[in-house]
């Protein structure tokens, strides 16, 4: 315990740059997901294909990934760009799936009385359909901010410095607080930004909180994709 | 592509036959790691997933704990166990974080199973006379074999890809040859090991997506739309 009273300048330093590589991922995959999950709701063809590449995109595990995109995309494999672009395709994987289904959980009822009182179909999306979605995305994007945050941490192993530097420091010098400090510290990150998420939902979906019948209820997200693995390419679930 | 002919080349290399880079040695290990290591989760997650979901009591316990260890990093996880137990326990500390991480995919995947499946099936095996050890195996446990296999599939992606951070302290598997090769700065080498390290991933998940498509009971083809994945709440009993 030592180890942490004479080193919190240092373990507040790497929370605050594990942050920093957090938020791009999560910000960007939601930015990205939206289009692409619409395309995947919208059209059947796009739907299989998008859905399938995401769920395979999911299932590389992580360190690999570090790997296999700087030899794609001609860019640097110990740069921050590169955890950043890797983790994003994470995100985007996930969040895909979750704004398709979010979509298709919109009551058809409601989306035909919008385009009866005249909306077209471009402001429906953005008025009717995206607002209504938002709830079941919410539920997808907290997985997402989640599993950036732990995976944040193995950039480390190629040279990204984050939280993750606890780990590898503290086992190379066998100080058992350091690597249970960059631990605890991780998680809390992702419990804060978890938070972060839950509080603007409750300010930008009012709507959620509001009583609706069973029926039109939009369907729970599933309990399964809720975990480590949230992609089920199998139903149609994946890794660090 | 240069890069891409240069891994390729590294992995056919007749080099890869023997040595510290023998894949085939490798793949083994990443294996054995794995499979044991979620067959471990497995017997412990099943029974207590199939109980919380047969009696509908401590769900949102479960749940809590499968929320929590989604924020755990896995790479910390297992430096912290192997540097606690020391280094001559190194296989033990990574398989017990192995079996850590495994047993929240497992534990949903169980009781979403048994929650998934409808309540008026349950009240129509109750009222031909089955006593509750039947209705649990002769009806629960065949429907919800579909999402059970998924968390199985959760749960091994998972531990493939934890296995793979795990050479970081020397045990070994595919990720051997990243480690290895960042600090040689062979990048033929690491780019090689990645792509094997992918494929094995993406065959392991293609193998479990077939499994949970012929554990499928035949009678609810009718329900094998996206329906029957989501897991409808169960009233309590």
């Amino acid at each position: 315990m030592n180890w942490i009273v004479n080193n919190l300048d240092l373990i507040w330093e790497l929370t605050i740059q594990h942050v920093r590589l957090s938020i791009p991922p999560i910000v960007l995959g939601f930015i990205f997901s939206i289009p692409i999950g619409w395309f995947a709701y919208r059209f059947k063809l796009t739907r299989g294909l998008i859905l399938t590449v995401a769920g395979l995109l999911y299932t590389i595990p992580s360190l690999a990934m570090f790997v296999i995109l700087p030899a794609v995309l001609g860019i640097s494999l110990l740069s921050e760009l590169n955890v950043t672009i890797a983790l994003t395709v994470y995100a985007v994987a996930i969040l895909a799936r979750s704004v398709a289904d979010a979509l298709a959980s919109v009551d058809p009822a409601v989306r035909e009385s919008a385009t009866a009182v005249g909306f077209s179909s471009f402001r429906r999306f953005w008025r009717v359909e995206l607002p209504l979605a938002g709830p079941v995305i919410l539920a997808g994007l907290r997985v997402a901010a989640v599993s950036t945050v732990a995976l944040v941490t193995v950039g480390i192993l190629i040279g990204v410095q984050s939280l993750g530097y606890l780990f590898t420091n503290g086992q190379q010098r066998g100080i058992v607080a350091e690597i249970l400090a960059g631990v605890v510290m991780t998680m809390v990150v992702a419990l804060v930004i978890d938070a972060v998420l839950v509080v603007l939902g409750r300010i930008l979906l009012p709507w959620a909180r509001m009583p609706s019948s069973p029926v039109r209820e939009a369907p729970p997200f599933p309990p399964v994709a809720l975990f480590a693995h949230p992609i089920s390419p199998g139903q149609g679930q994946g890794q660090p | 592509m240069n890069l891409f002919l240069d891994a390729l080349a590294w992995i056919f290399s007749p080099d890869r036959l023997s040595g510290s880079n023998a894949i085939l040695m490798r793949l083994a290990e990443h294996l054995y790691f794995t499979i044991i290591s979620v067959a471990i989760a497995a017997a412990i997650a099943i029974p207590v997933g199939y109980l919380i979901g047969h009696t509908g009591r401590g769900r949102e316990l479960a749940v809590g704990i499968s929320g929590a260890a989604r924020a755990l990093p896995s790479f910390g996880l297992i430096l912290l166990l192997v540097t606690i137990m020391g280094v001559l326990q190194v296989q033990a500390a990574a398989i017990i974080a192995f079996v850590i991480l495994g047993i929240p995919s497992i534990l949903a995947g169980a009781y979403a199973g048994l929650e998934a499946v409808d309540r008026r099936t349950i009240d129509a095996a109750r009222g031909i006379g089955m006593t509750e050890w039947q209705i649990l195996w002769k009806v629960e446990i065949p429907l919800g074999l579909p999402l059970l296999i998924g968390g199985l599939r959760n749960a091994t992606l998972q531990v493939v890809a934890t296995v793979t951070l795990a050479a970081y302290v020397a045990l070994g598997g595919l990720g051997f040859g990243i480690i290895q090769g960042l600090a040689l700065r062979r990048f033929d080498q690491m780019l090689g090991s990645a792509i094997l390290i992918a494929v094995l991933a993406l065959v392991l998940d293609g193998l479990f997506a077939l499994i949970q498509r012929a554990v499928v009971p035949h009678g609810v083809t009718a329900a094998q739309g996206s329906g029957s994945l989501l897991p409808r709440r169960r009233a309590l009993t």
